[in-house]
């Protein structure tokens, strides 16, 4: 079973090609059925492989398929780490996946090129599954470079439009800046471990001791990857631009799987980090910065695609504290109740979306609950699930996450909390702004607004279950559970030392967390008052703002910073800087030295006269000339 | 006979086909045949040397032939391959017959256009498989003084110039190859008995000065050819004015024989000297990576972009090389020869785009994609194996140099190699924005809604380069492994300590 889950990595790889290659042939229904099964097949496989795993006690098993580089000391097998982290990835990929395939079926019918799309979701699909199974870094790297050339395709899937080229260019180059950091991170594990295989590495790691410069210096490129594909300060600004895509493609790449991709690599390295205790704190510093910051930002965010993607930088900031506190299974935990529900929310903003007929903007929506009602329940518990109400999913993720914090550092845990406040604050005015009040677009539309097909609702349905029932995968020790997941996952997971694993005092725990509860309750209802009671509707772009909500509504200036600080003088060092040395001082040179040879064969030339006197003149002297020399060397 | 020598005598066989041909087709049916064959001979040569080794044979050089040609100077005609040469002559091969196909409706003096570029062909064959440095640096010329005439007659744009330019610049290189070469020569012997052969030169031990006089006449005459910054220019001009099949020849073969000439003769025989004077190439290539791919931002034509993104990755070639372990030399290798085949399939693809459009500037075209989607799509593969993405060629040719180069252990070489690997990002910018202007967006004129996507030998040639590409890209291992056992005696000499 195990040394046949390559067929996981085939399937997706089979769509891709049969979709791609016969992609004039086949019609977009077809396609999608193809591609959908082919997802669908890996998911079945992934689970089968959960349950073996599951009843066997060595939980980490390697498939080596073939040698794929031999290079001098550099060796490296095409293989498989299938353990309990990694089947859980796949798990949400393929899961998470197959249910936007099935929805995008509806939401892409109607386009030209539903079959080129779909070849490139089955490609996606394929990538993130190598980089969670690959059993070294190279290949995981593979992978990594996979979906960010997936995600690229994909935003700029409606190419004809410039702004969404733009758009797929910038993510593409921000992930290769961090990309750059994961190469030098790799090349530093090589030189220092001899090996990039998983096993080898972490093995020999114990022979560190904490604090140690290289594991130091490896963290920090590996988290600068990290950062890069999971859209953190300072690399975040091309995730909100990256909403270019369609709706499905920004739930299953930039919302449920590869954006987690950097939590994935910190994870699965974690017998590195916790050697690392400078790097813990950076991650720590980074994630509490972007999750805070982007909170902020989606506070006044109008486009519906905008609010969720600020959101998803919001919330891959709190896993990211999770990482930095040394909470690893928390943080993965996280990860997989965020895939449910933003998931959910995604699809959902793009069956509105579908049927408004792309109108993205929230201040010309509102008032459709009655007219989407299967939209509207299923949004709602999303929701709920990423304010963190209980029971939802995301109360349990978040709750572990702020306990953790708070045991750690009460500086954190507050900036936690306010980030989820301002969470529970965006998305209700969100919430309110979509589904109450009354429609406030285009009148002729509003009758044209339609609940979308079975084949968009169903997956709304089957992830508003999850992102319900997802939290009871780790149900804590002090409502009464047995963390099933984290006991799943800590083979796969190394911890600190001092990592207290359980926390003693559970009556302190109820309390906070009925602390925070309440103090979401109370974000809740302001949000209830301002955008429901009182109808207030945010302002339209040309309304002047105030100093600070204009600093917030432009995104704390970052774009205008990096264009300004990086790419302004980027460009005038490629055009500027580099065609003077071209052409002003080698070319001079070269053409200077051409000028030169002519100039002396210009000269030289005229000696050439055509007089018989002037040649026997010379000749003479010549003569002379040698007879002279000859008589003076001897 | 020697399987070598046919590398030599099916040109020239072609050649005479080519004169006797009669009519317009039978030229480049000749020509393809006659390429093909070079071709077959070519994998056959790849199975023979599998099989030779395999057989146990340990010798450097396998299927050694040697002829004495002139005997008071001691020249012989000498050849015999390893496995570098191996895989040199496969890529040759391979560029050769796409740059054939890519020239099928050349009209204009047709016979000539295909003898010349035939004739160049042999000699970059003839230079691969020599072994005597005097062979070598003949069939070295015959190679550079028909791309005179290939540029100047059938170029485009400032095509004398340009011609002028980079043959003259090519010459000065021959005339410190020269120098070189012949310092080499009168210090092959002790008792006066002078060779040019290369095994046997590498016996004899050059005194430590001499070697430091030589290394930068034969490193430097050889890096012009390999686009070593400063003596980068005529690459750029020369290619843009060059006829594709020409482009295709320079860029993808005949800038290799300089990154093979640096190792197989500077430093493999001056070894002392390129430990000693290494760190001036290293930062001339170090630039040569980041400048060239500075430089391809701000290029508007599509032969620019590509001709100094081939300047930042033939500066990594020689890079590669210069790290002096058998990782980032087999890296380097590599990097040659996925060069080699994606930059031969850039300028075929620039060839075809251009014979269509009629222009090679990126802003004036647009949204080519939708109008013809195959060369569209092999555009973006080429692109992205040259920034270097998994699976295609460039990334594991430079994944095993950068991984090769920081095994150095000093902080001169870590450092040169982050600021190397930092130009993956640069490169990024350059093919993202090209395919993005070139491609997507609006077309931008009507006339081109009417373009007809590629004809069947341009889906041929630029098939057969793209398959070699993705196969070096997803197993690279054979592909080491002919390469690895050869580059053992290399690395051995420059590690010894003398």
């Amino acid at each position: 079973m195990f040394q046949n889950s390559w067929l996981i990595l085939l399937f997706p790889l089979l769509g891709f090609v049969i979709t791609g290659i016969f992609s004039k042939k086949l019609t977009g229904k077809t396609s999608g059925i193809i591609a959908s099964l082919m997802v669908l097949a890996s998911f079945i496989y992934s689970a089968t492989l959960f349950f073996q795993l599951k009843q066997i006690t060595n939980s980490a098993i390697s498939v080596d398929l073939f040698n794929w580089i031999n290079s001098g000391k550099l060796s490296i097998s095409f293989g498989f780490l299938i353990d309990p982290l990694s089947v859980t990835m796949m798990m949400i990929i393929t899961g998470v996946g197959f249910l936007i395939h099935l929805f995008s079926m509806g939401y892409m019918h109607h386009d030209e090129r539903v079959n080129t799309y779909f070849s490139q979701l089955n490609l996606f699909v394929f990538s993130m599954l190598l980089l969670v199974m690959s059993s070294n870094y190279l290949l995981m790297f593979v992978g990594w470079e996979g979906v960010g050339l997936c995600s690229y395709l994909l935003i700029g899937f409606w190419y004809k439009k410039n702004a969404f080229n733009n758009a797929a260019r910038k993510a593409f180059i921000m992930n290769r800046i961090g990309d750059l950091g994961f190469i030098i991170g790799l090349i530093a594990i090589f030189t220092t471990f001899h090996s990039l295989d998983f096993n080898t590495v972490f093995s020999q790691s114990s022979h560190f001791i904490s604090g140690e410069a290289i594991i130091t210096f490896i963290t920090l490129m590996l988290f600068v990857g990290a950062i890069g594909k999971s859209a953190k300060i300072p690399l975040f600004t091309w995730l909100p631009d990256a909403m270019a895509g369609p709706t499905p493609v920004s739930a299953l790449i930039h919302a449920a799987t590869m954006v987690t991709a950097g939590i994935y690599l910190v994870v699965r390295s974690s017998s590195l980090f916790v050697l690392a205790p400078i790097t813990m704190d950076v991650i720590l510093v980074v994630g509490v910065t972007t999750a805070l910051v982007a909170a902020i930002i989606a506070v006044l965010q109008n486009d519906i695609k905008k609010v969720l993607a600020y959101s998803t930088v919001s919330q891959l900031g709190i896993m990211f504290i999770a990482l930095g506190l040394g909470a690893f299974s928390s943080s993965l935990f996280h990860v997989t109740t965020h895939a449910f529900f933003k998931a959910l929310l995604f699809l959902g903003a793009g069956s509105i979306i579908h049927s408004l007929q792309g109108q993205q903007d929230i201040r010309l929506m509102g008032g459709i609950r009655k007219s989407m009602p299967i939209t509207f329940i299923t949004f709602f518990i999303a929701v709920l699930a990423i304010s963190g109400i209980p029971p939802f999913s995301g109360f349990f993720s978040k709750d572990e996450i702020l306990a953790a914090a708070f045991h750690s550092s009460p500086i954190v845990w507050g900036l936690t909390v306010i980030t989820s406040m301002l969470t529970s604050f965006y998305m209700f005015r969100l919430l309110f702004l979509v589904f109450y009040g009354s429609y406030r677009g285009d009148s002729k539309t509003f009758g044209k607004i339609h609940e979308s097909p079975k084949i968009m609702t169903i997956p709304l349905i089957i992830l508003a279950i999850l992102a319900f029932a997802g939290g009871f995968l780790n149900i804590p020790v002090m409502f009464g559970g047995t963390e099933n997941f984290a006991t799943f996952l800590k083979p796969s997971i190394t911890f600190f030392n001092d990592y207290n694993f359980e926390i003693p005092n559970h009556l302190n725990e109820i309390l906070l967390a009925l602390g925070v509860l309440l103090l979401i309750i109370v974000t809740i209802f302001v949000s209830w008052y301002i955008f429901v009671k009182k109808s207030v509707l945010p302002v339209s772009d040309s309304t002047n703002r105030g100093i600070i909500s204009k600093f917030i509504y432009r995104k704390f200036y970052f774009d205008e910073i990096y264009n300004f600080f990086i790419i302004k003088p980027y460009q005038w060092f490629a055009e500027k800087f580099t065609s003077f040395i071209e052409t002003n001082i080698i070319d001079s040179i070269i053409n200077g030295i051409g000028s030169i040879v002519v100039f002396v064969g210009n000269k030289a030339r005229l000696i050439q006269n055509g007089n018989i006197g002037f040649y026997m003149f010379v000749m003479i002297i010549a003569m002379i000339s040698m007879i002279a020399g000859i008589i003076w060397l001897k | 006979m020697n399987i070598l020598s046919l590398f030599v005598l099916i040109p020239v066989l072609t050649i005479i086909g080519i004169i006797l041909s009669r009519s317009h087709n039978m030229v480049r049916w000749v020509a393809l045949a006659g390429m093909f064959a070079q071709l077959v001979t070519a994998v056959v040569l790849l199975f023979a040397y599998f099989a030779v080794r395999n057989a146990g044979n340990t010798d450097a050089m396998v299927f050694y032939q040697d002829v004495e040609w002139f005997k008071t100077l001691n020249i012989h005609y000498c050849i015999g391959v390893d496995g570098i040469s191996v895989a040199m002559i496969m890529l040759t091969g391979i560029v050769v017959i796409t740059g054939i196909l890519a020239s099928w409706e050349v009209t204009y003096l047709q016979k000539e256009f295909f003898i010349s570029l035939i004739l160049l062909a042999t000699g970059v064959f003839g230079f691969f498989i020599s072994i005597d440095l005097f062979t070598m640096f003949l069939f070295y010329e015959v190679a550079v003084i028909p791309m005179y005439l290939l540029i100047g007659i059938w170029g485009t744009g400032p095509k004398e110039y340009s011609a002028m330019k980079l043959t003259l610049m090519l010459m000065g290189g021959s005339a410190l190859l020269m120098v070189g070469l012949l310092g080499l020569y009168f210090n092959s012997s002790t008792d006066g008995h002078y060779t040019f052969n290369l095994l046997e030169i590498a016996k004899v031990h050059i005194p430590t000065n001499l070697q430091m006089f030589f290394f930068p006449f034969l490193f430097l005459g050889f890096g012009v050819l390999g686009a070593l910054f400063p003596f980068h220019t005529w690459s750029p001009d020369g290619h843009a004015s060059a006829p594709t099949a020409v482009s295709m020849l320079h860029a993808g073969v005949l800038m290799k024989l300089g990154g093979y000439g640096c190792f197989r003769v500077a430093m493999y025989l001056l070894p002392e000297a390129a430990h000693e004077l290494g760190w001036i190439f290293i930062i001339l290539t170090t630039i040569s990576v980041v400048y060239g791919a500075f430089g391809a931002i701000w290029q508007k034509d599509l032969k620019y972009i590509n001709a100094y993104s081939s300047v930042s990755h033939c500066g990594l070639v020689i890079w590669g090389l210069l790290m002096m372990n058998k990782t980032a030399m087999d890296g380097a290798i590599l990097q040659m020869i996925s060069h080699g085949l994606m930059t031969a399939l850039f300028f075929a693809l620039i060839g075809m785009i251009y014979g269509r459009t009629h222009t090679r500037m990126v802003d004036k075209m647009g949204g080519l994609m939708k109008v013809i989607p195959f060369l569209s799509v092999v555009y973006v593969i080429a692109g992205l194996a040259s920034l270097g993405l998994p699976g295609l060629s460039g990334f594991v040719a430079e994944m095993t140099i950068f991984v090769g180069a920081f095994q150095n252990p000093d902080l001169f070489h870590r450092v040169a190699t982050i600021i190397v690997v930092s130009s993956i990002v640069v490169t990024a910018v350059y093919i993202l924005k090209v395919v993005g202007g070139l491609l997507f967006g609006p077309i931008k004129n009507d006339e081109y809604l009417s373009l007809k996507d590629a004809k069947w030998f341009e889906k041929l040639s630029v098939g057969t380069l793209v398959i070699a590409v993705a196969g070096v890209g997803i197993a690279p291992l054979w592909l080491s492994n002919t390469i690895m056992d050869s580059l053992t005696p290399i690395v051995e000499r420059l590690s010894q300590v003398w």
